[in-house]
């Protein structure tokens, strides 16, 4: 996947938030909608397009999307 | 002799699940008030850590993989006659309505729920089970009394045997037989670890002190104090409860 599309993808799994808040360099923690269901179904998004597990841990490791990114194509 | 209405002495009980965590804490706890433990775990060293830990003699390790049918009719096979079950091994998964497979569905499902109805079923048609026995099912807060952030299948499950064990408890009293659930609170061990580790130290220290009144989280004992009650005479009136042993946490 590329990082785009990782970033329209992330962007998917929020439903307040509009699709064009979401940038590679996006602080995802700012955003309102982040929070424990957000996180969620970023765990479970990640797990479902590349069969690859980050944990709560990975997630609070970054800060962007982009960081996200490397973070889970490195694993 | 000491007065001891919870002793075990006498009985003979199965746990499954027993090579980890709340399963090992209940077989270690229920050997030193007099029981004679039947233990299984897919884990042969952990199951064999867990044999070690036991006082007293005449303890059966039973290493099985209950992912399979044929994992579960060989435990049963090799079963002896038991007077308590106590099926704790368990599965969590950590994922949003949204995102459930049909794979991870029936995974869960298997596991958490078909797997403890059907060891009951053939432990009872081959007659492992005897007259009086005890059963004492590991459920959850989850389902039962709460709902979390991403447990919605793993609630299913939690419930599922809930109901189960108010059917079950109806049809064995005939036989004197009772069957009821152990519903834990949050209790650290490796089950937290495959839920993605949504939990950090810090938040765990913090749900301590904010969400459970009595500001710790569980431990296996806790569970095994619980389990010892339910599987002694003690608990001879005592069928189809869920008995909540969560420091406090579903009253806020
Ligand atoms: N910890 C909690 O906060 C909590 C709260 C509520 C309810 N519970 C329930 O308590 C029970 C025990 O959980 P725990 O916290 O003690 O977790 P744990 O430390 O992860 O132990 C799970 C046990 O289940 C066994 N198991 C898993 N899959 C198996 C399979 N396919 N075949 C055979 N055995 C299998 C494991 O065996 P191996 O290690 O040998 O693989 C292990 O002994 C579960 O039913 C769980 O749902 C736990």
């Amino acid at each position: 996947m590329t990082l785009d599309e990782f970033v329209a993808r992330f962007a998917e799994e929020f439903d307040e938030t509009p699709e064009e808040e979401f940038k590679a360099e996006t602080v995802f923690k700012d955003l309102d909608e982040w929070g424990s269901l957000t996180a969620l179904s970023i765990i479970s998004m990640v797990d479902e397009e590349y069969d690859k597990r980050i944990t709560g841990a990975d997630l609070r490791s970054v800060s962007t999307i982009e960081e996200l990114y490397n973070l889970v194509e490195s694993k | 002799m000491a007065y001891n209405p919870f002793s075990l002495e006498g009985k003979t009980i199965l746990i499954t699940g027993a090579s980890s965590g709340i399963g090992r804490g209940i077989a270690v706890e229920c050997s030193k008030i007099g029981a004679k433990l039947v233990i299984s775990g897919r884990n042969e060293k952990r199951l064999q850590d867990t044999l070690s830990q036991l006082q007293g003699e005449g303890h059966l390790a039973l290493q099985a993989d209950l992912s399979t049918q044929e994992g579960v009719d060989a435990l049963v096979e090799q079963c002896p006659p038991i007077n308590g079950f106590v099926p704790c091994a368990g599965i969590p998964k950590m994922q949003s309505v949204k995102h459930i497979n049909r794979k991870d569905l029936e995974e869960i499902v298997w596991i958490n729920q078909e797997v403890p109805i059907i060891l009951t079923t053939e432990l009872l048609k081959k007659k492992k089970l005897q007259k009086k026995s005890s059963i004492v099912f590991i459920a959850s807060l989850s389902g039962i009394f709460v709902a979390n952030m991403g447990e919605s299948i793993y609630s299913t499950t939690k419930a599922a045997i809930s109901g189960f064990a108010k059917g079950a408890a109806l049809e064995l009293a005939a036989q004197g037989t009772r069957v009821n659930t152990i519903c834990p609170g949050l209790v650290p061990t490796s089950i937290l670890e495959m839920s993605n580790e949504m939990f950090s130290e810090d938040q765990l220290m913090e749900s301590t002190k904010g969400k459970y009144p009595l500001r710790r989280l569980g431990k296996p004992e806790d569970m095994a104090y619980a389990a010892i009650y339910l599987l002694s005479d003690a608990s001879d009136w005592v069928t189809g409860i869920n008995m909540k042993v969560d420091g406090g946490y579903s009253l806020l």
